[in-house]
Protein backbone atom coordinates (compact mmCIF):
# COMPACT_ATOMS: atom_id res chain seq x y z
CA UNK A 1 0.00 0.00 0.00
CA UNK A 2 1.36 3.43 -0.94
CA UNK A 3 2.04 5.92 1.86
CA UNK A 4 -0.75 8.19 0.64
CA UNK A 5 -3.35 5.45 0.69
CA UNK A 6 -2.21 4.22 4.07
CA UNK A 7 -2.53 7.73 5.50
CA UNK A 8 -5.97 8.19 3.94
CA UNK A 9 -7.16 4.89 5.37
CA UNK A 10 -5.95 6.01 8.81
CA UNK A 11 -7.75 9.34 8.47
CA UNK A 12 -10.97 7.67 7.32
CA UNK A 13 -10.79 5.47 10.38
CA UNK A 14 -10.22 8.36 12.77
CA UNK A 15 -12.13 11.34 11.30
CA UNK A 16 -15.95 11.14 11.41
CA UNK A 17 -17.57 11.67 8.01
CA UNK A 18 -20.99 13.20 7.39
CA UNK A 19 -23.10 13.41 4.23
CA UNK A 20 -23.85 16.78 2.64
CA UNK A 21 -27.42 16.59 3.97
CA UNK A 22 -26.07 15.98 7.49
CA UNK A 23 -23.65 18.87 7.02
CA UNK A 24 -26.49 21.19 6.05
CA UNK A 25 -28.48 20.11 9.13
CA UNK A 26 -25.44 20.60 11.37
CA UNK A 27 -24.87 24.04 9.86
CA UNK A 28 -28.48 24.95 10.59
CA UNK A 29 -27.87 24.00 14.22
CA UNK A 30 -24.84 26.29 14.46
CA UNK A 31 -21.93 24.26 13.14
CA UNK A 32 -19.29 26.01 11.06
CA UNK A 33 -19.10 24.65 7.53
CA UNK A 34 -15.50 25.34 6.53
CA UNK A 35 -14.66 25.33 2.83
CA UNK A 36 -10.96 24.48 2.52
CA UNK A 37 -10.72 24.59 -1.29
CA UNK A 38 -8.54 26.97 -3.32
CA UNK A 39 -9.83 30.49 -4.09
CA UNK A 40 -10.39 29.73 -7.79
CA UNK A 41 -12.54 26.69 -6.90
CA UNK A 42 -14.49 28.71 -4.32
CA UNK A 43 -15.07 31.45 -6.90
CA UNK A 44 -17.09 28.93 -8.97
CA UNK A 45 -19.50 28.39 -6.09
CA UNK A 46 -19.55 27.36 -2.44
CA UNK A 47 -22.18 26.17 0.05
CA UNK A 48 -24.31 29.09 1.22
CA UNK A 49 -22.99 30.52 4.45
CA UNK A 50 -19.77 28.49 4.44
CA UNK A 51 -16.62 29.94 5.97
CA UNK A 52 -14.19 30.06 3.05
CA UNK A 53 -10.85 29.76 4.74
CA UNK A 54 -8.91 27.69 2.19
CA UNK A 55 -6.46 24.97 3.07
CA UNK A 56 -3.10 26.73 3.06
CA UNK A 57 -3.87 29.29 5.80
CA UNK A 58 -6.44 27.19 7.62
CA UNK A 59 -4.52 26.79 10.87
CA UNK A 60 -3.67 30.50 10.89
CA UNK A 61 -7.20 31.73 10.22
CA UNK A 62 -9.45 29.26 12.00
CA UNK A 63 -9.16 30.81 15.45
CA UNK A 64 -10.32 34.18 14.20
CA UNK A 65 -13.24 32.59 12.32
CA UNK A 66 -14.19 30.01 14.97
CA UNK A 67 -12.98 31.21 18.36
CA UNK A 68 -14.96 28.62 20.33
CA UNK A 69 -13.16 25.22 20.33
CA UNK A 70 -16.43 23.51 21.33
CA UNK A 71 -18.28 24.73 18.22
CA UNK A 72 -18.89 21.89 15.78
CA UNK A 73 -16.96 22.14 12.52
CA UNK A 74 -17.64 20.37 9.24
CA UNK A 75 -14.69 20.61 6.86
CA UNK A 76 -15.48 20.33 3.17
CA UNK A 77 -13.47 20.34 -0.05
CA UNK A 78 -14.00 19.28 -3.68
CA UNK A 79 -14.51 15.54 -3.27
CA UNK A 80 -14.00 14.78 0.41
CA UNK A 81 -10.28 13.96 0.53
CA UNK A 82 -8.56 17.24 1.39
CA UNK A 83 -11.22 17.86 4.03
CA UNK A 84 -10.07 14.68 5.84
CA UNK A 85 -6.59 16.18 6.23
CA UNK A 86 -8.08 19.53 7.22
CA UNK A 87 -10.39 17.94 9.82
CA UNK A 88 -7.48 16.02 11.36
CA UNK A 89 -5.46 19.26 11.59
CA UNK A 90 -8.35 21.09 13.24
CA UNK A 91 -8.79 18.29 15.77
CA UNK A 92 -5.08 18.58 16.55
CA UNK A 93 -5.55 22.32 17.13
CA UNK A 94 -8.03 21.46 19.88
CA UNK A 95 -11.41 21.60 18.15
CA UNK A 96 -13.49 18.98 19.94
CA UNK A 97 -16.13 18.20 17.36
CA UNK A 98 -14.76 18.08 13.81
CA UNK A 99 -16.04 16.06 10.90
CA UNK A 100 -15.38 15.86 7.16
CA UNK A 101 -18.06 16.08 4.49
CA UNK A 102 -18.03 12.96 2.31
CA UNK A 103 -18.17 13.58 -1.43
CA UNK A 104 -17.27 17.24 -1.06
CA UNK A 105 -18.74 20.10 -3.04
CA UNK A 106 -19.38 17.86 -6.06
CA UNK A 107 -21.86 15.80 -4.08
CA UNK A 108 -23.30 18.85 -2.28
CA UNK A 109 -24.09 20.37 -5.66
CA UNK A 110 -25.44 17.19 -7.26
CA UNK A 111 -27.81 16.77 -4.32
CA UNK A 112 -29.20 20.21 -5.06
CA UNK A 113 -28.13 21.83 -1.78
CA UNK A 114 -27.88 25.64 -1.57
CA UNK A 115 -24.92 27.21 -3.32
CA UNK A 116 -23.76 30.79 -3.64
CA UNK A 117 -21.08 32.36 -5.78
CA UNK A 118 -19.13 34.55 -3.39
CA UNK A 119 -17.72 37.80 -4.67
CA UNK A 120 -14.12 36.73 -4.67
CA UNK A 121 -10.96 38.47 -5.69
CA UNK A 122 -9.43 36.98 -8.80
CA UNK A 123 -5.72 36.22 -8.97
CA UNK A 124 -4.85 39.61 -10.44
CA UNK A 125 -6.80 41.45 -7.74
CA UNK A 126 -5.20 39.29 -5.07
CA UNK A 127 -1.79 40.30 -6.31
CA UNK A 128 -2.68 43.97 -6.83
CA UNK A 129 -4.15 44.39 -3.35
CA UNK A 130 -1.88 41.94 -1.52
CA UNK A 131 -0.57 44.62 0.87
CA UNK A 132 -4.17 45.44 1.86
CA UNK A 133 -5.08 41.77 2.21
CA UNK A 134 -2.26 41.25 4.69
CA UNK A 135 -3.76 43.72 7.15
CA UNK A 136 -6.54 42.39 9.38
CA UNK A 137 -8.21 45.85 9.38
CA UNK A 138 -8.80 45.48 5.62
CA UNK A 139 -8.36 41.88 4.52
CA UNK A 140 -10.48 40.32 1.79
CA UNK A 141 -13.77 41.57 3.22
CA UNK A 142 -12.46 45.14 3.41
CA UNK A 143 -11.01 45.01 -0.08
CA UNK A 144 -14.30 43.72 -1.46
CA UNK A 145 -16.02 46.53 0.42
CA UNK A 146 -13.72 49.09 -1.25
CA UNK A 147 -14.34 47.52 -4.66
CA UNK A 148 -18.08 47.91 -4.16
CA UNK A 149 -17.77 51.51 -2.93
CA UNK A 150 -18.71 54.67 -4.78
CA UNK A 151 -16.98 57.94 -4.05
CA UNK A 152 -17.67 61.29 -5.68
CA UNK A 153 -14.83 63.77 -6.07
CA UNK A 154 -15.88 67.36 -6.56
CA UNK A 155 -13.05 68.82 -8.63
CA UNK A 156 -10.39 66.96 -10.58
CA UNK A 157 -7.81 69.58 -9.67
CA UNK A 158 -5.18 70.03 -7.00
CA UNK A 159 -6.97 68.12 -4.23
CA UNK A 160 -9.02 65.81 -6.44
CA UNK A 161 -5.97 64.62 -8.41
CA UNK A 162 -4.02 62.99 -5.57
CA UNK A 163 -7.19 61.85 -3.82
CA UNK A 164 -8.61 60.17 -6.93
CA UNK A 165 -5.23 58.71 -7.87
CA UNK A 166 -4.84 56.90 -4.55
CA UNK A 167 -8.49 55.92 -4.26
CA UNK A 168 -8.17 54.30 -7.69
CA UNK A 169 -4.97 52.58 -6.60
CA UNK A 170 -6.72 51.33 -3.48
CA UNK A 171 -9.41 49.76 -5.65
CA UNK A 172 -12.43 51.93 -4.81
CA UNK A 173 -14.87 50.52 -7.35
CA UNK A 174 -16.54 53.65 -8.68
CA UNK A 175 -15.02 57.11 -8.74
CA UNK A 176 -17.25 59.95 -9.85
CA UNK A 177 -15.49 63.13 -10.99
CA UNK A 178 -17.25 66.46 -11.21
CA UNK A 179 -15.38 69.08 -13.20
CA UNK A 180 -16.27 71.21 -16.19
CA UNK A 181 -12.83 72.68 -16.71
CA UNK A 182 -10.08 71.96 -19.23
CA UNK A 183 -6.44 71.27 -18.40
CA UNK A 184 -4.27 74.37 -18.32
CA UNK A 185 -0.48 74.24 -18.30
CA UNK A 186 -0.48 76.15 -14.98
CA UNK A 187 -2.40 73.22 -13.42
CA UNK A 188 0.41 70.75 -13.94
CA UNK A 189 2.52 72.05 -11.03
CA UNK A 190 0.10 70.15 -8.73
CA UNK A 191 -2.72 68.42 -10.65
CA UNK A 192 -0.89 65.16 -11.18
CA UNK A 193 -3.64 63.31 -13.07
CA UNK A 194 -3.07 65.51 -16.11
CA UNK A 195 -0.21 65.70 -18.56
CA UNK A 196 1.47 68.26 -20.73
CA UNK A 197 0.13 66.55 -23.84
CA UNK A 198 -3.44 66.93 -22.58
CA UNK A 199 -3.37 70.69 -22.06
CA UNK A 200 -6.58 72.10 -23.49
CA UNK A 201 -8.56 68.85 -23.13
CA UNK A 202 -11.28 68.08 -20.62
CA UNK A 203 -10.05 67.47 -17.07
CA UNK A 204 -12.55 64.67 -16.55
CA UNK A 205 -11.39 62.87 -19.71
CA UNK A 206 -7.74 63.44 -18.81
CA UNK A 207 -8.27 62.18 -15.26
CA UNK A 208 -10.10 59.11 -16.54
CA UNK A 209 -7.18 58.24 -18.82
CA UNK A 210 -4.66 58.35 -15.95
CA UNK A 211 -6.88 56.52 -13.46
CA UNK A 212 -7.79 53.73 -15.88
CA UNK A 213 -4.14 53.29 -16.81
CA UNK A 214 -3.30 52.80 -13.13
CA UNK A 215 -6.22 50.51 -12.34
CA UNK A 216 -8.43 49.33 -15.20
CA UNK A 217 -10.93 47.72 -12.84
CA UNK A 218 -12.02 51.07 -11.44
CA UNK A 219 -15.10 52.57 -13.01
CA UNK A 220 -14.62 56.29 -13.61
CA UNK A 221 -17.85 58.20 -14.01
CA UNK A 222 -17.43 61.68 -15.44
CA UNK A 223 -19.79 64.52 -14.62
CA UNK A 224 -18.70 67.33 -16.92
CA UNK A 225 -20.91 69.93 -15.37
CA UNK A 226 -20.86 72.70 -12.87
CA UNK A 227 -22.65 71.63 -9.69
CA UNK A 228 -25.83 73.62 -9.25
CA UNK A 229 -28.84 73.47 -6.97
CA UNK A 230 -30.72 71.90 -9.87
CA UNK A 231 -28.32 69.01 -10.57
CA UNK A 232 -26.56 68.42 -7.25
CA UNK A 233 -28.81 65.65 -5.94
CA UNK A 234 -28.95 63.91 -9.29
CA UNK A 235 -25.14 63.90 -9.43
CA UNK A 236 -24.62 62.88 -5.79
CA UNK A 237 -27.20 60.08 -5.99
CA UNK A 238 -25.75 56.66 -5.21
CA UNK A 239 -22.42 57.88 -3.85
CA UNK A 240 -21.51 56.96 -0.28
CA UNK A 241 -19.39 59.99 0.39
CA UNK A 242 -18.08 63.14 -1.23
CA UNK A 243 -14.50 64.34 -1.34
CA UNK A 244 -14.78 68.10 -1.69
CA UNK A 245 -11.82 69.56 -3.54
CA UNK A 246 -13.67 72.48 -5.07
CA UNK A 247 -12.15 75.90 -5.56
CA UNK A 248 -14.90 78.34 -4.70
CA UNK A 249 -17.29 79.16 -1.90
CA UNK A 250 -20.59 78.74 -3.79
CA UNK A 251 -19.67 75.10 -4.53
CA UNK A 252 -18.42 74.53 -0.96
CA UNK A 253 -21.77 75.61 0.50
CA UNK A 254 -23.76 73.72 -2.12
CA UNK A 255 -21.80 70.49 -1.48
CA UNK A 256 -22.25 70.99 2.26
CA UNK A 257 -25.98 71.52 2.01
CA UNK A 258 -26.49 68.50 -0.28
CA UNK A 259 -24.42 66.25 2.00
CA UNK A 260 -26.40 67.46 5.02
CA UNK A 261 -29.63 66.65 3.22
CA UNK A 262 -28.46 63.26 1.92
CA UNK A 263 -26.82 62.50 5.31
CA UNK A 264 -23.52 61.43 3.73
CA UNK A 265 -20.01 62.41 4.88
CA UNK A 266 -18.34 65.40 3.25
CA UNK A 267 -14.58 64.97 3.33
CA UNK A 268 -13.41 68.54 3.18
CA UNK A 269 -10.01 69.87 2.21
CA UNK A 270 -8.76 73.32 1.33
CA UNK A 271 -5.36 74.87 0.68
CA UNK A 272 -3.84 78.32 0.61
CA UNK A 273 -0.17 78.94 -0.20
CA UNK A 274 1.57 76.81 2.46
CA UNK A 275 -1.43 75.92 4.62
CA UNK A 276 -4.18 73.39 4.40
CA UNK A 277 -7.27 72.34 6.33
CA UNK A 278 -8.93 68.92 6.44
CA UNK A 279 -12.08 67.80 8.20
CA UNK A 280 -15.04 65.47 7.78
CA UNK A 281 -18.40 67.22 8.00
CA UNK A 282 -21.05 64.63 8.80
CA UNK A 283 -24.15 65.73 10.71
CA UNK A 284 -25.91 62.58 9.46
CA UNK A 285 -23.46 60.29 11.24
CA UNK A 286 -25.36 57.63 13.16
CA UNK A 287 -25.03 57.95 16.95
CA UNK A 288 -22.35 60.65 17.06
CA UNK A 289 -23.30 63.41 14.60
CA UNK A 290 -20.65 65.97 13.76
CA UNK A 291 -20.87 69.58 12.63
CA UNK A 292 -21.43 70.74 9.06
CA UNK A 293 -19.44 73.40 7.21
CA UNK A 294 -22.05 76.00 8.13
CA UNK A 295 -21.62 75.27 11.84
CA UNK A 296 -18.03 76.37 11.38
CA UNK A 297 -18.56 79.16 8.85
CA UNK A 298 -22.20 80.26 8.73
CA UNK A 299 -21.38 82.74 5.95
CA UNK A 300 -18.66 82.99 3.34
CA UNK A 301 -16.20 85.87 3.25
CA UNK A 302 -17.05 88.68 0.84
CA UNK A 303 -15.28 88.21 -2.49
CA UNK A 304 -12.66 90.89 -1.82
CA UNK A 305 -11.61 89.01 1.35
CA UNK A 306 -11.36 85.66 -0.35
CA UNK A 307 -8.51 85.56 -2.82
CA UNK A 308 -8.31 82.28 -4.71
CA UNK A 309 -5.10 80.37 -5.30
CA UNK A 310 -5.18 81.70 -8.84
CA UNK A 311 -4.42 85.06 -7.23
CA UNK A 312 -2.57 84.02 -4.09
CA UNK A 313 -0.60 81.00 -5.28
CA UNK A 314 -0.15 77.61 -3.67
CA UNK A 315 2.83 75.34 -3.07
CA UNK A 316 2.32 72.54 -5.59
CA UNK A 317 2.96 69.78 -3.08
CA UNK A 318 0.49 71.14 -0.54
CA UNK A 319 -2.75 69.95 -2.21
CA UNK A 320 -0.97 66.59 -2.51
CA UNK A 321 -0.63 66.40 1.28
CA UNK A 322 -4.17 67.60 1.92
CA UNK A 323 -5.78 65.57 -0.89
CA UNK A 324 -4.15 62.41 0.44
CA UNK A 325 -5.38 63.13 3.95
CA UNK A 326 -8.84 63.37 2.38
CA UNK A 327 -8.30 60.04 0.59
CA UNK A 328 -7.18 58.47 3.87
CA UNK A 329 -10.31 59.68 5.63
CA UNK A 330 -12.46 58.45 2.73
CA UNK A 331 -11.00 54.94 2.94
CA UNK A 332 -11.40 54.85 6.73
CA UNK A 333 -15.05 55.86 6.37
CA UNK A 334 -15.71 53.28 3.65
CA UNK A 335 -14.17 50.53 5.77
CA UNK A 336 -15.59 51.78 9.06
CA UNK A 337 -12.18 51.68 10.73
CA UNK A 338 -10.36 54.10 13.01
CA UNK A 339 -11.53 57.47 14.24
CA UNK A 340 -12.66 59.80 11.44
CA UNK A 341 -11.94 63.54 11.46
CA UNK A 342 -15.53 64.27 12.44
CA UNK A 343 -15.72 67.27 14.76
CA UNK A 344 -12.04 67.93 14.31
CA UNK A 345 -10.11 70.13 11.91
CA UNK A 346 -6.57 69.21 11.00
CA UNK A 347 -4.57 72.32 10.15
CA UNK A 348 -1.29 71.79 8.31
CA UNK A 349 1.36 74.48 8.12
CA UNK A 350 4.01 73.34 5.65
CA UNK A 351 6.50 76.07 6.56
CA UNK A 352 6.44 75.14 10.25
CA UNK A 353 6.05 71.47 9.30
CA UNK A 354 3.34 71.20 11.94
CA UNK A 355 -0.16 69.85 12.23
CA UNK A 356 -2.56 71.32 14.74
CA UNK A 357 -5.85 69.74 15.66
CA UNK A 358 -8.74 72.06 16.37
CA UNK A 359 -11.95 70.86 17.88
CA UNK A 360 -15.14 71.67 15.96
CA UNK A 361 -18.49 71.56 17.63
CA UNK A 362 -21.97 71.24 16.19
CA UNK A 363 -24.01 74.40 16.33
CA UNK A 364 -27.38 73.22 17.69
CA UNK A 365 -28.90 76.34 16.10
CA UNK A 366 -27.29 75.76 12.67
CA UNK A 367 -29.81 76.63 9.95
CA UNK A 368 -28.97 73.48 8.00
CA UNK A 369 -28.10 70.75 10.48
CA UNK A 370 -29.31 72.16 13.80
CA UNK A 371 -31.44 70.19 16.23
CA UNK A 372 -34.93 69.49 14.90
CA UNK A 373 -34.34 71.54 11.73
CA UNK A 374 -36.04 70.65 8.50
CA UNK A 375 -33.75 71.02 5.50
CA UNK A 376 -34.42 74.63 4.45
CA UNK A 377 -33.77 74.04 0.75
CA UNK A 378 -31.04 75.06 -1.63
CA UNK A 379 -30.34 78.73 -2.21
CA UNK A 380 -28.76 80.91 -4.88
CA UNK A 381 -25.16 80.17 -3.92
CA UNK A 382 -23.54 82.59 -6.34
CA UNK A 383 -25.59 85.44 -4.94
CA UNK A 384 -25.09 84.24 -1.34
CA UNK A 385 -21.32 84.43 -1.79
CA UNK A 386 -21.20 87.54 -3.98
CA UNK A 387 -23.31 89.54 -1.56
CA UNK A 388 -21.55 88.47 1.64
CA UNK A 389 -21.22 91.54 3.82
CA UNK A 390 -17.80 93.03 4.37
CA UNK B 1 -2.37 90.06 31.70
CA UNK B 2 -1.02 86.91 30.11
CA UNK B 3 1.66 86.40 27.51
CA UNK B 4 -0.02 84.68 24.61
CA UNK B 5 0.85 84.05 20.99
CA UNK B 6 -1.47 84.79 18.11
CA UNK B 7 -1.03 82.50 15.14
CA UNK B 8 -1.61 84.39 11.91
CA UNK B 9 -3.05 82.40 8.99
CA UNK B 10 -1.39 82.71 5.61
CA UNK B 11 -4.11 84.93 4.07
CA UNK B 12 -3.55 87.58 6.77
CA UNK B 13 0.22 87.60 6.82
CA UNK B 14 0.27 90.42 4.33
CA UNK B 15 -0.75 92.63 7.26
CA UNK B 16 1.86 91.34 9.67
CA UNK B 17 4.91 91.82 7.45
CA UNK B 18 4.88 88.08 6.85
CA UNK B 19 4.98 87.13 10.54
CA UNK B 20 3.26 83.82 11.28
CA UNK B 21 3.10 84.49 15.01
CA UNK B 22 2.60 87.69 16.97
CA UNK B 23 3.25 87.76 20.73
CA UNK B 24 0.75 89.78 22.78
CA UNK B 25 0.06 90.61 26.38
CA UNK B 26 -3.65 90.34 27.04
CA UNK B 27 -6.20 89.06 29.53
CA UNK B 28 -8.84 88.02 27.01
CA UNK B 29 -9.17 87.11 23.35
CA UNK B 30 -10.69 90.54 22.68
CA UNK B 31 -7.65 92.26 24.22
CA UNK B 32 -5.30 89.99 22.32
CA UNK B 33 -6.93 90.89 19.01
CA UNK B 34 -6.86 94.58 19.96
CA UNK B 35 -3.14 94.31 20.67
CA UNK B 36 -2.65 92.62 17.31
CA UNK B 37 -4.60 95.39 15.60
CA UNK B 38 -2.55 98.06 17.37
CA UNK B 39 0.69 96.46 16.20
CA UNK B 40 -0.40 95.72 12.63
CA UNK B 41 -2.77 98.01 10.80
CA UNK B 42 -5.50 96.48 8.62
CA UNK B 43 -5.61 93.02 10.12
CA UNK B 44 -8.34 93.58 12.69
CA UNK B 45 -11.08 94.50 10.21
CA UNK B 46 -10.54 91.12 8.55
CA UNK B 47 -11.30 89.34 11.81
CA UNK B 48 -13.91 91.55 13.50
CA UNK B 49 -16.98 93.13 11.90
CA UNK B 50 -18.08 96.75 12.34
CA UNK B 51 -19.99 95.59 15.44
CA UNK B 52 -16.71 94.48 17.03
CA UNK B 53 -17.75 90.81 16.95
CA UNK B 54 -16.11 87.93 15.12
CA UNK B 55 -16.95 87.80 11.43
CA UNK B 56 -18.98 84.71 10.43
CA UNK B 57 -16.21 83.47 8.11
CA UNK B 58 -13.48 83.60 10.77
CA UNK B 59 -12.99 81.35 13.77
CA UNK B 60 -10.63 81.93 16.65
CA UNK B 61 -9.32 79.04 18.71
CA UNK B 62 -7.59 79.10 22.06
CA UNK B 63 -5.56 75.94 22.07
CA UNK B 64 -7.86 73.48 20.32
CA UNK B 65 -11.13 75.08 21.45
CA UNK B 66 -13.25 77.41 19.35
CA UNK B 67 -13.95 80.58 21.35
CA UNK B 68 -17.57 80.43 20.12
CA UNK B 69 -17.88 77.34 22.35
CA UNK B 70 -16.14 79.14 25.23
CA UNK B 71 -16.85 82.72 26.27
CA UNK B 72 -16.44 84.24 22.82
CA UNK B 73 -14.15 87.25 22.71
CA UNK B 74 -14.32 87.42 26.52
CA UNK B 75 -12.57 84.07 26.79
CA UNK B 76 -9.72 84.54 29.26
CA UNK B 77 -6.13 83.80 28.30
CA UNK B 78 -3.42 82.13 30.34
CA UNK B 79 0.32 82.45 29.91
CA UNK B 80 1.62 80.63 26.81
CA UNK B 81 -1.83 80.18 25.31
CA UNK B 82 -1.86 79.96 21.52
CA UNK B 83 -4.65 81.90 19.83
CA UNK B 84 -5.19 80.69 16.27
CA UNK B 85 -7.14 82.68 13.69
CA UNK B 86 -8.69 80.29 11.15
CA UNK B 87 -10.51 81.91 8.23
CA UNK B 88 -12.64 80.08 5.68
CA UNK B 89 -10.53 79.18 2.67
CA UNK B 90 -12.18 78.08 -0.57
CA UNK B 91 -9.22 76.22 -1.98
CA UNK B 92 -8.36 77.68 -5.30
CA UNK B 93 -7.44 74.71 -7.38
CA UNK B 94 -7.98 75.79 -10.92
Amino acid sequence: MKARERLLAELKASVPEVTPHDALALQARGAALVDVREPDEIAQGSPTGALRLGRSYLELRIEEAVPDPQRAIVAMCGSGTRSLFAAADLARLGYANVSSMAGGFARWKSEGLPVERPFALDAAARERYSRHLLMPEIGEAGQVRLMRSKVLLVGAGGLGSPAAYYLAAAGVGTLGLVDHDVVDRSNLQRQILHTDARVGTSKVASARQTLEALNPSVKVVGHEAQLTSANVEQILAGYELVVDGSDNFPTRYLVNDACVKLRIPNVHGSVYRFEGQVSVFWPGRPQRPGPCYRCLYPEPPPPQYAPSCAEAGVLGVLPGVIGLLQATEAIKLLLGIGEPLVGRLLYFDALRASFSELSLERDPACRYCGDGREFPGYIDYERFCASAAA
Amino acid sequence: MSRATIRIPMPLRGYTQGAGEVPVEAGTVREALAALGAAHAGVLERVLGPDGELRPFVNVFVGSRNVRSLDGLATPLADSDVVAIVPAVAGGLR
